[in-house]
């Protein structure tokens, strides 16, 4: 087989070329069927418990996908005429915004007041022109002193509004276009004003705004990072192999493995996201390693004086098992990634194992099919030591003990902070600081109120149940009890609005802003009040169409997933104690984050472990010896858990980026292991003892091991240039990772064996 | 051969700017004329009692029944009156409701809640907003009247086998919901059968369709069932009549604010 495939890309060239082109061709046309896609839901699985019961809300009320423009008035001052009007006018005009369906400013806000004996149900700000000295003190003592509105669309200095608008997306799997829509038509209209009052400041907020970042960033990353990934490895490539041939053709490699790898991924319903967006970094990354092996192999037997296509054959021989073998266990741990309950995650693993199969595949046919077909030319040079690593050899075998008690405690201590970590997920933290989106959220928590809301739904399980006054008055008990938690900036409830018309009804004396006691005394005023207002403003978002149950919306100040399921389970307690028999749904977009984290984590664990089993047994299997397998269990296993401690003191945040940074790393470091050990393992085989032997491992792979390693860290470096944390976290701590493998590699492993493998082996059997 | 293009290019523009505003203008008065003949049709009935069930739906398919009584009295030279009782759900037993639609000015509307014993008036720029929580503005319900929109004709469509014209009414009230409303309505007896709803950002809302028309008095059509889905929600009312009486003995004195607390 090894032999057939040598003869093969030696004497049938352009058979093999020509075979390569159409598989490339064929696959490759694929990839104009990808898309991009870009909202949040893609994080979650269509069977994932809370996006189902988020959903199921949504259908029952009215679903509350939001866009915000935050208004902040240089003066300071939001209740002055010409401010009131600038949100007067901006709240019309934000009735145009595609797919809204309600527009909510402290401007349109429905104003109930008693008029003699009728009820006056009227806007908040009805006409500009009606802004008197006397109108805007009213507004503003109405606005400030509004639970439905304070904290929530009007700051308690009265410097900043909001003006939010629900939209309904239609209901299909990709909306991304919709949302385009949204930002942009909305952009334009904040551009307008902006221009008109340019001293005032306009911030862009909401789900639909992440929705849009993840989109807008995505892109970005696919076109900036990918580029500059090329550039990074031409300059590698070039400085590392000394040859434009070696250098195109490896470049070369990496495209055609990259075109088939996504060609195939749109030929299979694949569609780019957040996370995928990286597969190609990451392929062009583990593809660039094969090929290094094969070409300084080849290189360096034609400086000796062979011939190219001995020089090809040659080190085919001696790559292809080691070049398997690392391909292997790279596209395991990345096939481990299917244990995650996020299917981005699971595309990830999916494509980049695709890929890494399809680089090995091309790495043993069409490059040296293209190294034979091109002229290569090199100097002759006589077979000089590296000198660098033989000294540095001598110096692991002196400092033998030394390293391997401060290895052992690096590690040890590495490994022991790992539990420092807490896993994290915040949508909002997925995006850097440098990012307006990010910024314009952080100006909203720091000046009006918190980003992170929980949807409350209390069913009473009977038509009408909600006007009950045990309802009205367990509801009441709640919401103060919720508005004294230290947790929480705003609560839209029903009850606020059954007191203010308690109160309407009672010529508007205070005294009587409580619930009201009779079941046909509260509906009876709730249905005035929902026959009084105008289309867009209706309690349809609060009341299902039975009036069974109600949905509050709880707005809190960010949190962090902890702290948020931690505030779910306290709600949860708080009516197992008061009100055990209440049935109650709690659903939003950043709880749905806040368990895919920890969700995900559980599922992750259990991946790596069958990452590590599975890619250990291989180990075994390729080295043919149990020992030896087991004692590389410490050098792949090690890097990761210095990795994650160093982490816990940089960071200590795991997002879901990270939660696959583990299997994935462990398919990647153990290469290193494997050309150590099998080289290590053909010189004990030799005859000679293990000093020897790891002085035949430094001289031999020392310098290939060194090459990968860089070009894998810059691969991954490139990663945390991307503005999404999840992809820079992930490509910061996978790139450590891959240097923390030389390190224990180099200076662990070898004193390791000095310790433990002392046992004489027998000869023969000595193929490396 | 480009000279030529330029030319039929003019030659054509000039003609569209000829044969337009003629074709719109036509358009413009072809649509009042089949308002004025669809009013005209229906004129006359008098006065009319009814029982009707309203269904509501949300978007998971739960339902919610309501049951309403409904008097209506034509005007002469203005928009109808109506009364409206609500006997379901039990909470709200017993509530009325008074409209006045009016040809020129706001529609007034009066509320009467059997729990405190009191009429209470609704103010009136509501009217784009939901009729009991349902997919029905209260501009869906009250009286069809010419001077509240302008008329455009379309087309001819044929609509389930049924020759019809294709209208298009623009509200010309501010407080209306709508920036257009589309209506197929039958060439033979000008019946509607169907309305498309369009937002105040112009994009479809909703559609309601009439079906199961009946005549009474040989003369007028009334359409048992009437349904709306809302496209953006996907909620949706049918609004079923189950029995609908004319030549009922009513007059003025059985549409104020006295009359209201009196029906049972």
């Amino acid at each position: 087989m090894q032999k057939l495939l040598q003869q093969a890309v030696t004497r049938y060239t352009w058979s093999v070329l020509l075979l390569s082109l159409c598989l490339i061709a064929l696959c490759g046309f694929g990839a104009s069927k990808l898309y991009f896609r870009g909202d949040y839901k893609i994080f979650f699985g269509h069977s994932n418990p809370q996006l189902l019961a988020f959903e199921s809300m949504q259908k029952t009320f009215n679903k509350n996908d939001n866009i915000g423009i935050v208004v902040a008035p240089e003066d300071g001052d939001v209740f002055t005429a010409e401010n009131l009007t600038l949100l007067w006018n901006l709240t019309e005009d934000a009735w145009q915004i595609p797919y809204s369906s309600r527009v909510d400013s402290i401007t349109n806000f429905q104003h109930t007041q008693a008029e003699q004996d009728d009820l006056l149900v009227e806007p908040l700000v009805l006409e500009p022109e009606e802004l008197d000295a006397e109108k805007l003190q009213h507004v503003k003592q109405v606005a400030l002193n509004e639970p439905v509105l304070l904290k929530k669309l009007i700051s308690e200095a009265g410097d900043v509004a909001m003006v939010n608008i629900t939209v309904q997306l239609p209901d299909k799997v990709d909306q991304t276009a919709e949302v385009q829509e949204i930002v942009s038509f909305t952009r334009d209209l904040v551009k307008k004003y902006q221009n008109q009052y340019p001293t005032a400041q306009f911030r862009l907020i909401g789900v639909v705004m992440m929705n849009n970042g993840f989109y807008e960033e995505s892109q970005k990353d696919a076109s900036s990072l990918i580029p500059g990934m090329f550039v990074a490895i031409i300059l590698m490539l070039a400085l590392l192999l000394r040859s434009v041939t070696a250098t195109l053709c490896t470049l070369l490699i990496i495209i055609v493995s990259n075109v088939t790898t996504l060609g195939i991924a749109g030929w299979a319903g694949y569609y780019l996201s957040t996370a995928t967006v990286n597969v190609p970094i990451i392929v062009m990354t583990l593809a660039v390693a094969d090929c290094v092996h094969i070409a300084s192999s080849m290189l360096f037997d034609m400086q000796q004086g062979s011939t190219k296509a001995d020089a090809i054959k040659h080190s085919l021989r001696l790559n292809m098992k080691p070049v398997f073998i690392t391909s292997i266990t790279t596209a395991i741990g990345f096939l481990t990634f299917n244990f995650s309950d996020v299917p981005p995650l699971q595309d990830l693993g999916n494509l980049v194992a695709l890929g890494v199969v399809f680089a090995w595949i091309f790495s043993i046919t069409l490059f040296p099919a293209l190294l034979m077909m091109l002229p290569i030319k090199v100097k002759p040079q006589s077979n000089q030591k590296n000198g660098a690593m033989e000294k540095f050899a001598e110096w692991v075998i002196k400092q033998q003990k030394t390293l391997l008690i401060v290895m052992g405690i690096v590690i040890i201590g590495g490994t022991a902070l790992t539990p420092l970590n807490s896993v994290n997920d915040i949508p909002l933290e997925y995006f850097d600081t440098s990012l307006k989106f990010r910024q314009d959220n952080d100006f909203m928590q720091a000046r009006l109120s918190g980003m992170t809301l929980i949807d409350l739904e209390l069913d009473s399980e009977r038509a009408s149940g909600v006007n009950s006054p045990q309802f009205l008055e367990m509801a009441e008990d709640f919401s103060n009890w919720v508005r004294s938690q230290s947790e929480l900036d705003h609560l839209a409830t029903l009850t606020d609005i059954f007191k203010r018309l308690n109160k309407n009804m009672h010529g508007d004396d205070d005294s009587w802003y409580r619930l009201p006691e009779q079941q046909d005394l509260a509906a009876q005023y709730l249905l005035m009040y929902e026959m009084s207002l105008p289309y867009g403003l209706d309690l349809n978002n609060q009341l299902n169409i039975d009036k069974s149950a109600m949905r509050m919306t709880l707005t809190l100040k960010n949190l962090g997933s902890h702290e948020l399921t931690g505030f779910e389970q306290k709600i949860r307690d708080w009516f197992t104690t008061h009100y055990p028999e209440q049935k109650i749904e709690m659903s939003s977009v950043a709880l749905m984050f806040a368990h895919i984290g920890e969700r995900n984590m559980a599922s992750m664990l259990l991946g790596t472990s069958v990452a590590a089993i599975l890619i250990s047994v291989l180990l075994i299997f390729a080295l043919k010896d149990l020992r030896l397998g087991l004692i590389s269990l410490i050098p792949n296993l090690a890097p990761a858990g210095i990795g994650f401690g160093l982490w816990a003191l940089y960071n200590g945040n795991i997002n879901l980026g990270l939660s696959v940074v583990t299997s994935m790393c462990l398919g990647i470091v153990v290469d290193d292991t494997v050309h150590f050990l099998s080289k290590y393992q053909y010189s004990r085989r030799q005859g000679n003892n293990a000093e020897d032997a790891i002085r035949y491992a430094f001289s031999s792979v020392g310098r290939a091991l060194w090459i990968t390693t860089l070009v894998l860290f810059v691969g991954f470096m490139v990663l945390t240039l991307s503005a999404f944390t999840l992809n820079s976290y992930l490509g910061l701590l996978t790139a450590v990772i891959i240097l923390l493998a030389l390190v224990v590699d180099f200076l662990f492993l070898p004193a390791f064996l000095l310790l433990l493998d002392k046992r004489v082996y027998q000869e023969g059997n000595s193929h490396a | 051969m480009l000279n030529l293009k330029r030319i039929t290019a003019s030659l054509l523009l000039v003609a569209a700017l000829v044969i337009s505003p003629l074709s719109l203008a036509d358009d413009a008065a072809k649509g009042l004329e089949i308002a004025k003949e669809r009013k005209a049709r229906d004129a006359g009935w008098g006065s009319s009692e009814s029982d009707t069930l309203m269904v509501l739906r949300d978007a998971q398919g739960n339902e919610s029944v309501r049951a309403i009584r409904a008097k209506a009295l034509e005007v002469k030279g203005d928009g109808d009156k109506s009364l409206t009782v609500f006997d379901q759900p039990a909470d709200v037993k017993g509530t009325a409701f008074l409209s006045f639609s009016h040809i020129e000015d706001a529609d007034e509307q009066w509320l009467y809640l059997p729990a405190i014993k009191r009429v209470k008036r609704i103010s009136s720029n509501n009217k784009s907003g939901p009729f009991m929580s349902s997919e029905f503005a209260y501009e869906d319900m009250s009286s069809f009247e010419l001077a509240k929109y302008k008329f455009n004709y379309l087309r001819d469509e044929k609509l389930n086998g049924l020759d019809c014209f294709v209208v298009e009414a623009t509200p010309t009230d501010r407080f209306s919901g709508y920036t257009k409303i589309i209506s197929w309505i039958d060439k033979q007896h000008y019946r509607v059968m169907k309305n498309e709803f369009y937002d105040r950002k112009k994009a479809l809302l909703k559609t309601m369709t009439m079906s199961d028309y009946q005549l009474y008095l040989d003369k007028y059509w009334r359409p048992k069932r009437l349904d709306v889905i809302n496209h953006q929600t996907g909620k949706s009312t049918s609004l079923i009549v189950k029995q609908i009486n004319f030549n009922v003995d009513l007059d003025d004195n059985d549409f104020n604010k006295n009359s209201l607390k009196r029906v049972r």
